[in-house]
């Protein structure tokens, strides 16, 4: 009775998945999804502990008591600048469940009715080596992404020569171990699959800047997602299935979008090095242009004469953490009855949608919030733009320069605004190794410091 | 002589006829078992489960594709956190291998894969639900 019943609570199951993606359509109907979301996640676990032969339901609960608190006290108390990081970090958990589910599944192949220990059926095994490949790349290429956006390991690219054909040969052992594990049901196979796929996971990610960890964390989150699906073959489970898929997608989708924002296709990404010891020569020519330099006095009475600004954040606010700072300076100008807007790159910050939380943290309405095409074109009619903690995603080199690296990325037009005020801590270089001429432009001012110092002073001068 | 002569082969024929019957017995046994076999394999192979998970897989991906392009830039942060929670999902094979297997090195794997994906569970929605939270409209003056 309940064995026919499962697949269909499965299914009410996956379609609360789809409608929690689906509520993300808006900031309004988002919570409501997520209610969604949590509702189809306990059906699921209910319907798979309700089989009539489940059993040792105290180790069951054990561990979901554990990784519950565990994950709750966690996720209360991140800071919203560390998100990155935390989301590199539970992918590279799921990563590791995924390998552990097929390694149980492959050593007791009769709880999951895919045959017997030594004579597992060949279809399975190809889903589930896969699966377990795809889940040890995500756990250690998410602990790599972790560790650099955390800046535990250098956010440099580590590169070496011979490093993609040594890739390339691990992939290829991959492909033919697993074709040899359907022949011999060799245990030790498996696990070789599965410590080359962790090996692989390390050196597809070290290569990889910090600067381009957005794509790397939105693709192992793709990656995930495709785990799972290979998890849900071997389960003969749609709910899995579905679901994975659906992860597998979103992931997909985002690194397109971060690619797309970056003029970049994503094998140039994956290939990395990108961001490392570019840009050698341009950095003697920048001496001898003048560059204006202000104080945040300065910044206060034109910011205080304009009649409007727009705000251009980038992960620099992140780092000094002046997203606080930086609202309340915007609601002094709004005081003043200044028009305050902000504009969003899509590559701004560590990963997907990072300016848009940071901003939300600290209050500001996210109708004032606005993405590039639809801001772009409004930066002629501003009187300031004030980037703060931005740079390579505002240098008018992407637009002019064939020879940049960055050449045609999208840029905020900050330029065309009447003056440009730009925070930064010293007139260096930003992620990409790149100068950004726009320091030299006579409509520009330069405000060194830090991010959070900067808005704090500039709040006290508006205030006199 | 005559006589015993025929009484003798009547009684062989009742032997033949008594093995044949036993023969026709096991063969429609058999038969019986095999059509069931038939049946029983029917019910599975004929769709065998590789054709259905795939043809699931496939529309799933159009699904995601169509829903997650509607998802607004501003919320992408979100979207990440939330598709990171229920990608957790997999603890369904994690309480298999704990609850259904017997041996011990299944069952620690399996516990250590409910956990991990109970990290995620909870700490993703939670972290998912703190976001939103924190988008709020502009205030009416």
């Amino acid at each position: 009775m309940l064995a026919t019943l499962s697949p269909y609570a499965y299914l009410v199951s996956a379609i609360c998945c789809i409608m929690a993606l689906r509520g993300l359509s808006g900031p309004d109907t988002a919570k409501g999804g997520i209610r969604f979301g949590v509702g189809g996640m306990a059906l699921a676990i209910i319907t798979t502990l309700l089989d009539p032969n489940m059993h040792s339901f105290g180790l069951i609960l054990g561990g979901i008591a554990l990784g519950g608190v565990i994950g709750g006290v966690i996720a209360k108390k991140i800071e919203m600048t560390a998100l990155p990081q935390l989301v590199a970090a539970f992918h590279s958990l799921v990563g590791l469940a995924a390998v552990m589910i097929a390694g149980a599944a492959f050593t007791s192949p009769a709880a999951y009715k895919i045959g017997e220990a030594g004579n597992i059926h060949a279809g399975s095994l190809i889903e589930m080596s896969l699966g377990v490949a795809i889940g040890a790349i995500t756990f250690t290429g998410s602990i790599i992404a972790w560790g650099k956006l955390q800046g535990v390991i250098t956010g440099k690219p580590i590169v070496f020569t011979g490093q993609h054909f040594i890739n390339a040969c691990l992939g290829l052992a991959l492909v033919v171990l697993i074709a040899l594990l359907c022949m011999t049901q060799s245990a030790f196979l498996f696990w070789t699959i599965v410590a080359i796929a962790l090996a692989l996971g390390v050196l597809m990610i070290i290569p990889i800047g910090g600067a381009d960890m957005p794509v790397i964390v939105s693709m192992l989150n793709s990656y995930s997602g495709w785990a799972a699906c290979g998890i849900g073959f071997t389960l003969q489970n749609n709910l899995l299935i579905i679901v994975g898929a659906l992860v597998g997608a979103s992931g997909a989708i985002l690194s397109y979008i971060m690619c797309k924002g970056m003029n970049r296709s994503f094998f140039n990404v994956i290939l990395g090095g990108f961001g490392g010891e570019v840009a050698g020569g341009a950095a003697a020519a920048k001496s001898d242009k003048p560059v204006k330099i202000g104080s945040a006095d300065d910044a206060a009475f034109i910011l205080k004469n304009a009649a409007s600004v727009v705000i251009v954040p980038g992960y620099g606010m992140a780092v000094a953490q002046a997203q606080h700072a930086l609202r309340e300076m915007a609601d002094q100008l709004k005081k003043h009855g200044v028009k305050v807007r902000y504009a969003i790159h899509p590559v701004a910050g560590r990963m997907p949608g990072h300016m848009n939380v940071l901003l939300a943290e600290a209050n500001v309405p996210y109708d004032d919030v606005l993405e590039l095409e639809d801001i772009n074109r409004d930066f002629p009619q501003t009187d300031v733009a004030f980037v703060i903690g931005a740079n390579d995603i505002t240098n008018p080199a992407a637009k002019k320069d064939p020879a940049s690296p960055i050449y045609g990325m999208p840029i905020l037009d900050v330029e065309s605004a009447g003056t440009v005020l730009f925070i930064k801590r010293s007139l260096g270089s930003g992620y990409a190794g790149i100068d950004n001429e726009l320091f030299f432009y006579d409509n520009t001012m330069m405000l060194l410091g830090d991010a959070k110092a900067m808005c704090e002073g500039v709040i006290k001068a508006l205030e006199h | 002589m005559a006589n015993a002569e025929v009484a003798a082969q009547a009684d062989r024929i009742n032997g033949t006829l008594g093995v044949l019957q036993a023969q026709v017995q096991q063969l429609a046994a058999q038969a019986a078992t095999q059509a069931e076999a038939a049946q029983a394999a029917a019910a599975t192979a004929g769709t065998p489960f590789f054709v259905v998970g795939l043809t699931v897989f496939v529309l799933a991906c159009f699904v995601g594709y169509y829903v997650v392009w509607r998802v607004t830039p501003a919320l992408h942060s979100p979207l990440m956190a939330v598709t990171n929670a229920i990608s957790s999902v997999i603890i369904v094979g994690a309480l298999i291998a704990v609850g259904l297997s017997d041996g011990a090195l299944p069952k620690m794997m399996g516990f250590l894969a409910v956990t991990l994906a109970s990290v995620n569970i909870f700490g993703g929605f939670i972290v998912t639900q703190r976001m939103l939270s924190m988008f709020t409209k502009k205030k009416k003056k």
